[in-house]
């Protein structure tokens, strides 16, 4: 459970870092070599890092395999106590020294968080003491430095603390008098379980409540029965414990509760008519204990499809059933799931359609990117204030203008689902991948009224936050339920100039109640090197984290700006980098474009970007399925955003063991990673393109019959069926290869993505050339010739 | 005349520093946590129309005296104004936005804004007691 070092005494901390008042010298170790004196000396000796590396010659540039994030320059053994780069990664691995520095090098500067992530192992710590610095709060993590054994100076502020006498013993080892090898100080990564200070009242119990339309449409669609059926399989496995409270609200143009208490025989429907003044017909019984009502609630899941079989209601009020949620889950806060299958039409909130189908493929701007009204954004901060979080599953066939709808989950730490079409008949890749999404939503962990609060050491600060929550004060994070899946990003600014430090920190703390109503803080630590010259800067970029920044960035532009703005910055933004690469960092000019090896992704990456549904021009879009991509970009954790930004494709017809990982006893197979052009493609082969939300299988015309048959359980490629969307689990070693491959990039993430196998002439077919990123297309320049276009404008 | 066109305005001058202050006392709160976003941001847009209007009434006051030189140094701060107020995106809740207010650094903007109007006002204030007394001692 816990890992502490074997042998391992003090660690060990370059000269001049323990004693105060006397200036850091150089860092002792291999981190002496840094890349600025490399450049000095032979070429040979410079780290691969800062290769250059001429874009317009070199085709090859994607690696084997996935892209590993950069290590920072820090010394072996703090490096090894350094936050694992899945939950906390950063633009730039080594940051600059100062604002002026960083504003050279154009590139930003930010940090992309996880904090919730489901981990494998956490260590946990039951204290009475929970060491914080006394002025900055910071709990103590193992940058700390210890200056002798009775204090500790916090690496975020630099103030000298006492270790209290409690820390002094060490309960793992039995020792005492060595706080540096309690747990606290050998993890970065560290959950607490919380005293009574941390409480502002006694910790909630689990409360859900489900929100469903009920209107023509949305029985239509049959989402009602998947929606039940899901719940009744999993009621026992909702987290929370004995205290955990269920309730239903359905709605159509009316509101109607169900009253659940415990003596009754079956489930009373009370309904509200009065939309325009929602209130709660009877106190109690609304939202009931789960394990006591368990045959009740059970009784009304069963009956529920059946009751709106009938109705001819199209309107819909969602504002006021929405007003109602929030009044039934204030006392005690709780999550609401909604699920809406139109626009809302009645009430509170009604909502137009503002989507001009003839501008879906406008060259020009795009509008109505930002709410219509902001009626769900005050919702959304009243709920956030009662612990409320709104959660929104999006299930319709026409325009429901997301970009209002969705702000009742942005600012309340809820997650958008959207599932465009979905219809029980007409779309069952929906319903599966709805089935699916549903399990994980229901089970996945929880936490309640949380709050979440990023400290960096003193001379930076945070001044743009990314994500779904409520910036209630500076800082701090209001976040009334906190899931696994959910990603953060922040920029930050350096306000003082970092001189006389080697090293910055960052922590993030997130406060939050179990679902067993404990209440626990996890606390995440990083440390970075800091450096003062261009070339160390280029060297520690971290591509992938760059681009997923940018994108934030990007929709916040698209969102206050215009979508052409935001198009035009994120091309800035090669070009000024690279530029500033050229000019400052290069020591010998050559002709073409080049750039580090270390950045060597980054147009292609910006290019994916351009033609990602959410900022592409010149191609039908309808405009929630932008809203619902820009969301996306926001919300999701970079592991599992960059197969959604830059797919990523793989021949499959001839997998082999060779270099295959061993997990579990299951042989993975690891192709080669591919470029995304057709020119990759081949009649004779099968390819697998891993899009983040769907996965498609593209077979070619001529592809061999034994992949067919052995796979695909098809004789030849005409009987390929049309809309396949299930593998055959046959026995042969292809299809148990192929599948336990396919197997392992579902597992990567939460959502379910849905499997498509395409043929030539299939309908699916413009979606998965559309992510063929390096094609030329009527709209969109091809990427050699955006490098050579990002080649001209450098050379201005 | 004169003289109670230019005790109008230096009441007028006189409520408009008072609401400068009150802004920039409430965003200082809120950058020191005195306050949480929501609170600040309901109570500074509630007086976002009377500093518009109060500042279109000093306006037309000069205009309509004729004294243009002091008219046309009004005329920029009160279309400022009327543009900040027309120019709010429809999903946000006023020119305070609390979601927004705490990125890319509008809380320092706001407050650069304030002091920016406290220094005028002041200014005004002075040239309009100038000219009140002027005014008074010319009747």
């Amino acid at each position: 459970m816990l890992h502490l070092p074997m042998g391992h005494s003090y660690p060990s901390l370059p000269p001049g870092y323990q004693k105060m008042g006397i200036p850091p010298s150089p860092l002792a170790g291999p981190v002496q070599l840094t890349p600025s004196m490399a450049g000095l000396s032979l070429q040979s000796q410079t780290p691969e890092a800062l290769r250059v590396v001429n874009l317009l010659q070199e085709r090859n540039i994607l690696p084997h395999g996935a892209v590993p994030p950069p290590t920072p320059c820090l010394p072996q053994d703090l490096q090894k106590f350094n936050c694992s780069p899945e939950v906390f990664r950063c633009t730039l691995t080594s940051i600059p020294q100062t604002q002026s520095l960083l504003n050279k090098a154009k590139l930003p500067l930010g940090l992309l968080l996880h904090p919730f992530k489901d981990l494998s192992q956490l260590p946990v710590v039951t204290s009475s003491t929970i060491v914080r610095c006394r002025t900055c709060r910071t709990y103590i993590n193992p940058f700390v430095t210890f200056l002798d054994q009775k204090r500790w100076k916090c690496n975020l502020c630099y103030r000298v603390n006492d270790v209290p006498e409690e820390f002094m013993y060490n309960p793992v080892t039995r020792s005492y008098g060595e706080p540096h090898k309690r747990p606290e100080v050998q993890s970065p990564t560290i959950e607490f379980i919380a005293p009574s200070e941390y409480m502002l009242r006694p910790p909630q119990p689990a409360v859900y409540l489900f929100v469903l339309d009920v209107s023509h449409n949305a029985v239509e669609t049959g989402y009602l029965d998947v929606v039940c059926q899901s719940l009744l399989d999993n009621l026992n496995s909702l987290p929370g414990d004995a205290r955990t409270k269920i309730g239903f609200i359905t709605f159509d143009s009316t509101i109607h509760f169900y009253n659940l208490q415990e003596g009754l025989s079956q489930p009373q429907m009370l309904v509200v008519s009065d939309i325009e003044d929602i209130f709660i017909p009877t106190p109690d019984s609304l939202l009931v204990n789960l394990s006591e009502c368990k045959e009740l609630v059970q009784d009304l899941l069963k009956a529920l499809p059946q009751m709106f079989n009938k109705t001819m209601e199209t309107h819909s009020a969602l504002g006021p059933a929405l007003q109602a949620a929030y009044k039934l889950l204030s006392p005690t806060g709780g999550r609401a799931s909604v699920f809406q299958t139109q626009l809302p039409t009645l009430g509170a909130g009604a909502l137009k359609s503002r989507e001009d189908p003839n501008q879906r493929a406008s060259a020009k701007d795009i509008q109505h990117l930002t709410p219509a009204t902001d009626f769900y954004k005050k919702l959304a901060l009243d709920c956030s204030g009662q612990q409320v979080a709104v959660d929104l599953f999006l299930l319709s066939g026409q325009y429901c203008d997301l970009a209002s709808l969705g702000c009742i989950s942005r600012f309340s730490a809820g997650s958008v689902y959207y599932y465009p079409s979905y219809h029980h008949q007409h779309n069952p890749s929906q319903v599966e991948r709805f089935q699916k999404d549903l399990k994980r939503y229901l089970t996945r962990k929880i936490g309640f009224e949380a709050v979440m609060r990023i400290r960096c050491t003193k001379g930076l600060s945070i001044h743009t936050f990314h994500g779904n929550f409520f910036v209630r004060s500076t800082d701090l994070l209001s976040l009334p339920n906190v899931n696994p899946d959910a990603g953060f990003a922040v920029q930050m600014s350096i306000e003082e100039n970092l001189l006389d430090m080697q090293m910055v920190s960052f922590q993030a703390a997130l406060l939050y109640t179990s679902s067993k109503g404990e209440r626990r803080i996890r606390v995440h630590t990083m440390c970075l090197p800091v450096v003062n010259s261009l070339s160390d800067i280029f060297a520690g970029a971290d591509v992938q984290a760059i681009t997923g920044l940018l994108a934030s960035m990007a929709v916040d532009r698209s969102v206050t700006a215009s979508l052409c703005d935001a198009r035009d910055a994120l091309t800035n933004a090669v070009i000024d980098s690279l530029a500033t690469y050229r000019s400052s960092v290069l020591t010998i000019q050559q002709a073409g474009l080049l750039a580090p090896s270390c950045l060597r992704l980054f147009p292609l990456y910006i290019l994916a970007l351009l033609k990602q549904k959410a900022f592409r021009t010149g191609t039908s879009t309808r405009l929630d399925d932008r809203v619902f991509a820009m969301y996306q970009l926001k919300y999701q954790p970079l592991s599992y955003l960059m197969p959604m930004i830059h797919p990523v494709l793989y021949r499959v017809d001839d997998l082999t063991d060779e270099g295959a990982l061993n997990i579990n006893d299951r042989t993975i197979p690891q192709p080669r990673v591919l470029q995304l052009s057709v020119e990759k493609l081949s009649r004779e082969g099968a390819f697998l393109m891993d899009a983040g939300l769907v996965i498609f299988l593209w077979i070619g015309r001529n592809c061999s019959s034994s992949f067919l048959s052995q796979v695909l359980g098809v004789p030849n490629y005409s009987a390929v069926p049309q809309n396949m969307t299930r593998l055959p689990e046959l026995d042969t070693a292809e299809s148990v290869r192929f599948r336990a491959f396919i197997g392992w990039l579902r597992e990567q993430r939460p959502f379910y993505p849905v499997l498509h196998v395409i043929r030539e002439e299939s309908q699916l077919k413009p979606s998965f050339m559309q992510n063929m990123i390096e094609d030329r297309t009527e709209s969109a320049l091809s990427y050699y010739e955006f490098l050579l276009h990002l080649q001209q404008q450098i050379s201005k | 005349m004169e003289a109670a066109v230019f005790i109008l305005s230096l009441i007028d001058c006189c409520a408009l520093i008072f609401l400068s202050v009150y802004f920039i006392i409430t965003l200082s709160d809120l950058e020191c946590d005195y306050i949480n976003a929501r609170a600040c941001c309901s109570k500074l847009n509630k007086w976002v129309l009377p500093e518009l209007v109060g500042q279109a009434l000093a306006t037309v006051l000069m205009l309509v005296s004729m004294h243009w030189f002091i008219f046309l140094l009004n005329l920029p701060v009160a279309s400022w104004n009327l543009y900040r107020y027309i120019k709010v995106p429809m999903g946000n809740m006023g020119i305070f936005d609390p979601t927004e207010i705490h990125n890319r650094g509008q809380l320092k903007s706001h407050m650069k804004e304030a002091m920016i109007k406290l220094g005028f006002h002041l200014l005004c204030f002075f040239i309009y007691l100038y000219s009140m007394i002027l005014a008074l001692i010319n009747d």
